[in-house]
């Protein structure tokens, strides 16, 4: 973070700020677990804004992979079993022109990324070797993670595995579906 | 070969935790309880479940609990120490790790009896037990907030299962979705006070945040005050201290009785080290500004448990009630802040310990699978039908009011305690005035017991009692005679608890207090 933020920064933090605030508050409030569950995606995207300005990519792009990515699609997808008996519910698109819009906006992304993968930039505009954190250029960004990782925090790396391990164990005891005896 | 063990062996070592290696050595007792309770986790599901394979399991549970207590008391004679690193190499660790064991293994033998009882075939739950143990050691053993937080979890997670293992009752679970979800709470604020700690000090490590609090001078901060004020606020629903002590009854009424025993004493315990460690060794130059609310933290918890103890009818509740009072005695040690504290706390830990197990072990002695009999009204002339189990629990009724001689070390344990309070730098003369009131009210409800046992008539008609499992008379037998021998050659345990009293204070005026007289 610079010393005296400029404008530019306060503008952009309060941005985030404000947004994750009152998707967090639009979270809590939605009577629907769907549009809870996007709202708090909303929440974990502005979250990831707010690290990158603080100068911590590795972290923001771990936000937006591991929770907006990985554990809302699960917490969608048990809701979404859960609510099988209401059909109406499953779905925020209605009618027609819905459909057609989203299909429109899908193809449009899946456009750009085409044109994106095939055009070639001038080398002013190509990202260096090794753009965060500035540490030594053999290791880059998540050398620079990792090296702390696997030497001061190593104890609590190894065990988060133990932590693990008991969980999945006691989700399985819990869940284990058993017969009489 | 033998040069490694000669380097091994070497007394008083000081091991450099940067190194692997080493790092291995220092918490080799949790290394041997970790692997022990995955080859047994293996074993366990190797086998289609059965009443026989759950016994089976567990004699192997109690085995590996066994094996660590070795292996804890082996490193303890070594002697090492360390200088920073994750985790802490003393004498207060490792008797913190007894308590857990000795805990562990009575707790596995009652389950071993009350899942045969109840019809839970579930192997897993004494391989929970031991993972809910390594937790407890990394707990009692963090010197880094980090490794104090995935200690915290492992426990808790391992213990929310516990709390619901018994799927076929309605309170069990019931029980278990409270403890999660205030569970879960409670860990939001201890991470986020944890935050803002780092982000005060800008280090995990609680030397380094000792350090820095009186380097920088940070006694002022209010990001570091708010911080500490959050960790209290965990640490105090995992202790159950009031005003956070909500959960605690109806949890210890729906766990499986054996379950509540050890949350009691064990989980318990392991929480109270892991703060006791944390106010000595990093918050130590911040004694003023944290001491007023933990005295409050303390008057109140004394009062409240006991107070609303008095009122219960159901004894599983009475004693989470009284569970909350003993925290608020607990409090008192804690309050006081100096490694001397930290050994009447041991020795008051080991003797709750054995009297709240001991307790559980004659309700669930009593019960069979209709008929719980957790009420008092169960125990009317317990004294005509099982003058043994009567016998027993008035020895842990009294062990946990703090009687002389009949409560055996239960008298002690309330005196060392009152005298750290008493010697401390600033002396806490009324806190222990109150902690001499408190127990005269708790005497309402103890004594209340012990008195329907042998004053009251048996009801007509109430069916004959169940003969008491195995493993629940060896549990019960063993904690009455240790309860009165350590009464009567107290000796043992205050050696025991005074090698506990190695703590590294950040605050330098705490080591230079004299020994109390009679320790």
């Amino acid at each position: 973070m610079p010393q005296s933020p400029g404008l530019f920064y306060q503008v952009h933090f309060y941005l985030f700020g404000l947004l994750a605030i009152a998707s967090a508050l639009a979270f809590v409030t939605r009577k629907s677990p769907v549009a809870a569950a996007l709202w708090l995606v909303s929440v974990m995207f502005n979250l990831a804004a707010l690290y990158v300005m603080m100068d911590a990519h590795f972290v923001g792009a771990i936000q937006v992979l591991v929770y907006a990515g990985a554990i809302m699609v699960v917490f969608l997808f048990v809701v979404m079993l859960l609510n099988l008996g209401h059909p109406d519910e499953l779905s925020d698109i209605r009618g027609r022109w819905g459909r057609l819009a989203a299909g429109g906006v899908g193809l449009a992304l899946l456009a750009q990324i085409m044109v994106l993968a095939r055009t070639r930039f001038a080398p002013e505009l190509q990202v260096p070797a090794n753009p965060v954190f500035g540490g030594p250029p053999d290791r880059g960004a998540v050398g620079t993670v990792a090296q702390p990782l696997f030497t001061e925090h190593l104890l609590a790396f190894e065990l988060t595995s133990i932590l693990l391990l008991a969980a999945i164990v006691g989700a399985v005891a819990i869940g284990k579906r058993r017969t009489a005896p | 070969m033998t040069a490694l063990v000669a380097q091994v062996a070497a007394p008083s070592r000081i091991l450099n935790l940067a190194r692997p290696g080493e790092l291995s050595l220092a918490i080799a007792p949790d290394l041997v309880l970790c692997g022990g309770a995955m080859l047994l986790l293996l074993y366990a599901a190797w086998r289609p479940e059965s009443v026989a394979h759950q016994r089976r399991v567990g004699v192997g549970a109690m085995a590996v609990a066994l094996a660590t207590l070795v292996a804890v008391v082996l490193v303890s004679f070594l002697g090492w120490s360390s200088s920073g690193g994750p985790v802490a190499v003393d004498g207060f660790r490792w008797a913190s790790d007894v308590i857990f064991l000795l805990a562990a293994i009575v707790a596995i033998g009652l389950a071993m009896d009350y899942n045969a009882r109840e019809g839970i075939t579930a192997p897993e739950s004494h391989v929970l037990i031991l993972f809910a143990t390594v937790g407890m050691m990394i707990m009692a053993a963090a010197r880094d907030l980090m490794v104090l937080f995935l200690g915290i979890e492992t426990m808790s997670v391992a213990v929310y299962v516990l709390v619901g293992m018994n799927r076929r009752s309605a309170r069990s679970a019931e029980g278990a979705l409270k403890y999660f979800l205030l569970g879960a709470f409670s860990t939001a604020f201890l991470l986020y006070g944890i935050a803002l700690v780092y982000g005060a000090t800008g280090s995990t490590n609680l030397s380094v945040i000792g350090g820095r609090i009186s380097a920088l001078s940070l006694l002022e901060s209010p990001m570091l005050l708010v911080g500490v004020a959050l960790l209290f606020v965990g640490f105090g629903f995992k202790v159950a201290a009031a005003p956070f002590h909500m959960w605690a009854p109806d949890v210890y009424e729906g766990a499986p009785t054996p379950i509540t025993a050890w949350m009691a004493a064990a989980v318990k315990a392991a929480a109270f080290a892991a703060f006791l460690r944390l106010l000595i060794e990093a918050f130590g130059h911040l004694y003023m500004a944290w001491h007023d609310a933990l005295w409050w933290l303390a008057a109140i918890t004394m009062f409240v448990g006991n107070l609303v103890a008095l009122q219960q009818r159901n004894l599983k509740r009475m004693l989470a009630y009284s569970s909350i009072g003993h925290t608020g005695f607990l409090l008192v040690a804690a309050t006081s802040a100096t490694p001397q504290a930290a050994g009447a706390f041991l020795f008051y830990l080991l003797a709750y310990t054995l009297a709240t197990m001991g307790a559980f072990a004659v309700i669930m002695a009593l019960g069979s699978g209709e008929q719980p009999r957790e009420n008092v009204e169960d125990f009317h002339g317990l004294w005509n039908e099982r003058p043994g189990l009567a016998v027993a629990m008035t020895v842990f009724m009294l062990a946990m009011l703090g009687f002389p001689i009949f409560g055996g070390m239960g008298f002690f344990a309330k005196w060392y305690v009152l005298q750290a309070a008493l010697d401390a730098v600033a002396p806490q003369t009324r806190l222990a005035v109150m902690l001499v009131l408190a127990t005269t009210i708790s005497a309402g409800y103890y004594l209340h017991v012990v008195m329907v046992m042998f004053m009251k008539p048996r009801p007509e008609m109430a069916p004959p009692l169940p003969a008491p499992g195995q493993m629940a008379r060896a549990v019960i037998v063993a904690t009455v005679v240790l309860l009165l021998a350590f009464g009567v050659f107290p000796d043992p345990a205050v050696r025991w608890a005074r090698s506990g009293t190695q703590l590294v204070p950040a605050m330098p005026a705490a080591a230079a207090i004299p020994a109390p007289a009679g320790q």
